[in-house]
């Protein structure tokens, strides 16, 4: 298989665990995988990205622009920022709740991503995400890192069975959050099957 | 065994395979994870430190190497600064067992201050430098630069950049590796005492042996020729290369030449591999190094050739390169198409710009918020440093007026003590900094009588680069729990008269220090003491009373702290970043926000 997934977000939202579920899922499947991403300053609150590299054929560390089947967006304005990634036909999961930077706050330019999403759906095919009803069960916005990975299996345009992934959760997820964890994907899967 | 690592880690598992007996560094991006990665696998008979930097990792491993050990010392290409003055020397020298100095260089620069070249130092201390394309490659290529530093008893550079330390690939590892035996130190002070005599002699053989170096590397397995005969090639070294190999994909026909030691420079795999090509392009990232060297190899040889790259304006000086980058350039160069062609964005809506900022609930921003309310209406100079606290230079705090490299805080606000006498002269200094280079300016502080403010911003860790314990932590990479240096005797030590030491919550009772030590002629110093939140990780929450809210916004418009937003007219706080650290309820001036810790010091 040959297949290159974008994550990208913001600083804090867990792009880097779920990037690490996929990488090492797609290992598990037998496929040769690289991966980057964000480490250091950008990391506080920065805009943020993982790239996933599936197949043999995969030489820059960085996805080429126009080469991603795949985004995973936790942020609208993410993935326009990130669109030139993605191939024509690629597909975008995206998350509709947009995360306001400190100097927009201060500035007030009302900054609501409902642009974002309107560009995206002009641009290419989208899945989007009410990330605030999902997470709702799980009282934190923090599993929604996972949601995603269950959204993006059940898409079927991750190319991974749900079982690997699963059972990839089992293994990186700290002991007491698996179950959560488990359940988080599951409701992601259920979601969009 | 397949190990999933980042390149980094490939660093740290290939010296352990190859039999590395110390391992020294200072922490830095894009280096920091060799160490941590060599810490969390087996490695019995391996001395590991956090070294305060680069200079002491230098030197300890130095010794170490002296004694027929293979050594490894990590860090960011910037600590080549700090530990040059070891590697100048030691490269006159030599060594017995393998000494290998990673320096990551940093093109972009993505988390530095220049965009410097590790190679160019090579070349300066006439010592060779290895030049991995990718995570896999690093793993190998960091046993044979053990094996070259043996064989010719000279420490050898390793520069990996950015895009290989942090990329993750798998590498297959033995199930078992073990320390080297070595010999230990044998006395002999014609060998090991630098005077300039045995330099004199040194450096003549030294220039001797690069010749052979050089001749050795022409063979060397990393240096390569792909594709076909064509008359126009393409040179890369580092992730370069591996651009290039992917803008290829489809042009098998074009020669592609790669360097990946650039210095002593392998000027006979350069001549074979140049055969028949009139026209090259050069890519590589940083200074124009290789370019250099294929020009100075065209004019001693008098080669026919076009040499194109930074020097001519056809590759940018500055900023990384990419694949797009890179296929941008082959397509003016090759006239082929390497069709990265994706979603046409050419009319992308406005992006927020999302500048990196401190954590919610960072002491830090307590502690510059304190200092700014105890200066406001005072003429006030804020000399920032390396750390997560250069963060603090960000609107509103906008408390960082200059931030040159470690430690020039301390010394800066004193140069500006003495040519500003009207202004309040402060320095912000992490703790790790402090250790790493801060103490010295202290010294020079006291000495030379200058009317500063030192704020050390304590919190008990290294944090920018993840995290790392340092001598005031109490414990190091042995594993050992260990005295720790206390900040405040240190300053007591060296001199400083007036040491406070404040919770930086304590809003009114930080403001009132300040204000005391503005007041006071000499050096003085608060150690604003205060867990990194990322460690800590407190499970208490604000909130607002959205009654009392009347959405003036002072909170965000003071602190701009990332968990506070501003919603149908009122400031919303984000439960899951909100740390509950109170300073926004100390701010508030309606009292419309609650913490559970109620906001320390609420008056």
């Amino acid at each position: 298989m040959n297949k290159d997934i974008m994550l990208c977000g913001v600083g804090g939202q867990g792009t880097v665990l779920s990037s690490k579920i996929i990488a090492a899922a797609a290992m598990e499947e037998g496929n040769s995988v690289h991966s980057a991403e964000t480490i250091g300053m950008a990391q506080r609150g920065g805009s943020v990205t993982s790239h996933v590299r599936i197949g043999e054929n995969a030489h820059s560390p960085l996805i080429p622009w126009g080469n991603a089947d795949l985004i995973l967006s936790f942020e609208p304005a993410e993935a326009v920022r990130n669109l030139k990634y993605l191939k024509k036909d690629g597909v975008a999961i995206v998350n509709t709740l947009a995360t306001r930077p400190v100097s927009e706050s201060l500035s007030d330019t009302g900054y609501d991503g409902a642009i974002m999403t309107d560009y995206l759906k002009k641009k290419c095919e989208c899945i989007f995400v009410d990330s605030v009803e999902l997470c709702k069960p799980f009282g934190s916005s923090r599993y929604f890192n996972i949601i995603i990975l269950g959204i993006a299996a059940a898409s079927g345009k991750l190319g991974i069975k749900k079982e690997t992934l699963l059972g990839m959760i089992e293994k990186m997820v700290p002991e007491k959050h698996v179950e959560t964890n488990k359940r988080a994907f599951l409701t992601g899967f259920k979601w969009r099957a | 065994m397949k190990e999933y690592v980042m390149g980094n880690g490939a660093i740290a598992l290939g010296s352990l395979c190859a039999g590395v007996n110390l391992v020294a560094g200072y922490p830095g991006t894009p280096s920091s994870e060799i160490i941590e990665t060599v810490s969390k696998y087996p490695h019995e008979g391996v001395h590991l430190e956090w070294s305060v930097n680069e200079k002491a990792a230098l030197e300890v491993a130095a010794a170490a190497a002296y004694s027929g050990a293979r050594a490894l010392v990590t860090m960011k290409q910037m600590g080549l600064n700090v530990a040059s003055d070891p590697l100048m020397s030691v490269a006159y020298i030599g060594v017995k067992g393998g000494l290998v100095i990673v320096s990551a260089d940093d093109p972009g620069p993505i988390s530095s201050q220049p965009e410097q070249d590790t190679r160019r130092y090579a070349d300066f201390c006439r010592i060779p430098v290895f030049d991995p394309a990718s995570a896999e490659e690093a793993y190998r290529m960091i046993q044979d630069a053990f094996e070259y530093s043996e064989k010719y008893e000279t420490p050898v550079l390793f520069r990996p950049t950015t895009r290989v330390c942090h990329a993750y690939a798998s590498i297959e590892i033995p199930e078992k590796y073990s320390a080297k035996d070595y010999e230990g130190f044998v006395k002999d002070s014609r060998r090991w005492v630098i005077f300039p005599r045995l330099s004199y002699m040194n450096h003549g053989k030294l220039e001797k042996r690069n010749v052979e170096i050089a001749k050795d590397l022409s063979a060397y397995k990393y240096n390569t020729v792909e594709g076909g005969n064509s008359e126009k090639a393409v040179v890369a070294t580092g992730v370069s290369y591996a651009y290039a190999k992917e803008c290829l994909r489809n042009h098998a026909d074009i020669k592609l030449i790669r360097i990946a030691t650039a210095f002593p420079f392998p000027e006979d795999f350069a001549l074979s591999a140049l055969a028949g090509v009139k026209e090259l392009i050069c890519l590589e990232e940083l200074s124009p190094y290789v370019e250099e060297q294929l020009l100075k190899l065209a004019g001693r040889h008098r080669l026919d050739i076009e040499i194109n790259g930074k020097l001519n304006g056809k590759v940018p000086h500055n900023g990384e390169n990419s694949v797009e980058l890179t296929g941008a350039i082959l397509k003016s160069f090759l006239g082929i198409d390497t069709g990265f062609d994706g979603i046409d964005v050419s009319d992308t809506p406005e992006l927020p710009v999302r500048p990196p900022v401190l954590c919610a609930g960072c002491p830090h921003r307590a502690s510059f918020y304190a200092v700014k309310k105890a200066m406001e209406g005072r003429k006030a100079f804020f000399c920032g440093d390396i750390g997560c606290y250069t963060l603090g230079n960000a609107m509103p705090l906008d408390m960082v007026d200059t931030c040159l490299c470690m430690g020039a805080g301390i010394t800066m606000a004193q140069g500006f003590n003495h040519t500003n006498s009207d202004a309040v002269c402060f320095s912000f200094v992490g703790d790790s900094t402090f250790f790493a280079s801060g103490m010295t300016g202290v010294v020079n502080a006291v000495y030379n009588e200058a009317d500063t403010i030192i704020c050390v911003l304590d919190n008990s860790t290294t944090a920018m680069t993840g995290h790392q314990p340092h001598p005031g932590t109490g414990r190091n990479m042995m594993g050992n729990i260990v005295d720790t240096v206390d900040i405040a005797k240190v300053l007591e030590g060296m001199g400083v008269k007036k040491v406070l030491t404040l919770d930086p919550f304590e809003l009114d009772k930080c403001i009132t220090a300040v204000r005391e030590c503005a007041d006071e002629k000499g050096v003085k110093a608060i150690i604003f003491k205060s867990p990194c939140i990322a460690i800590s990780k407190p499970e208490t929450k604000a909130s607002i009373d959205p009654e009392k809210c009347i959405g003036c916004k002072k909170c965000i418009r003071e602190i701009g702290c990332p968990a506070l937003s501003f919603s149908g007219g009122k400031v919303v706080i984000d439960a899951n970043t909100c740390t509950g650290c109170g300073l926004c309820t100390n701010i508030c001036p309606t009292g419309a926000i609650a913490s559970q810790c109620g906001g320390k010091d609420k008056s």
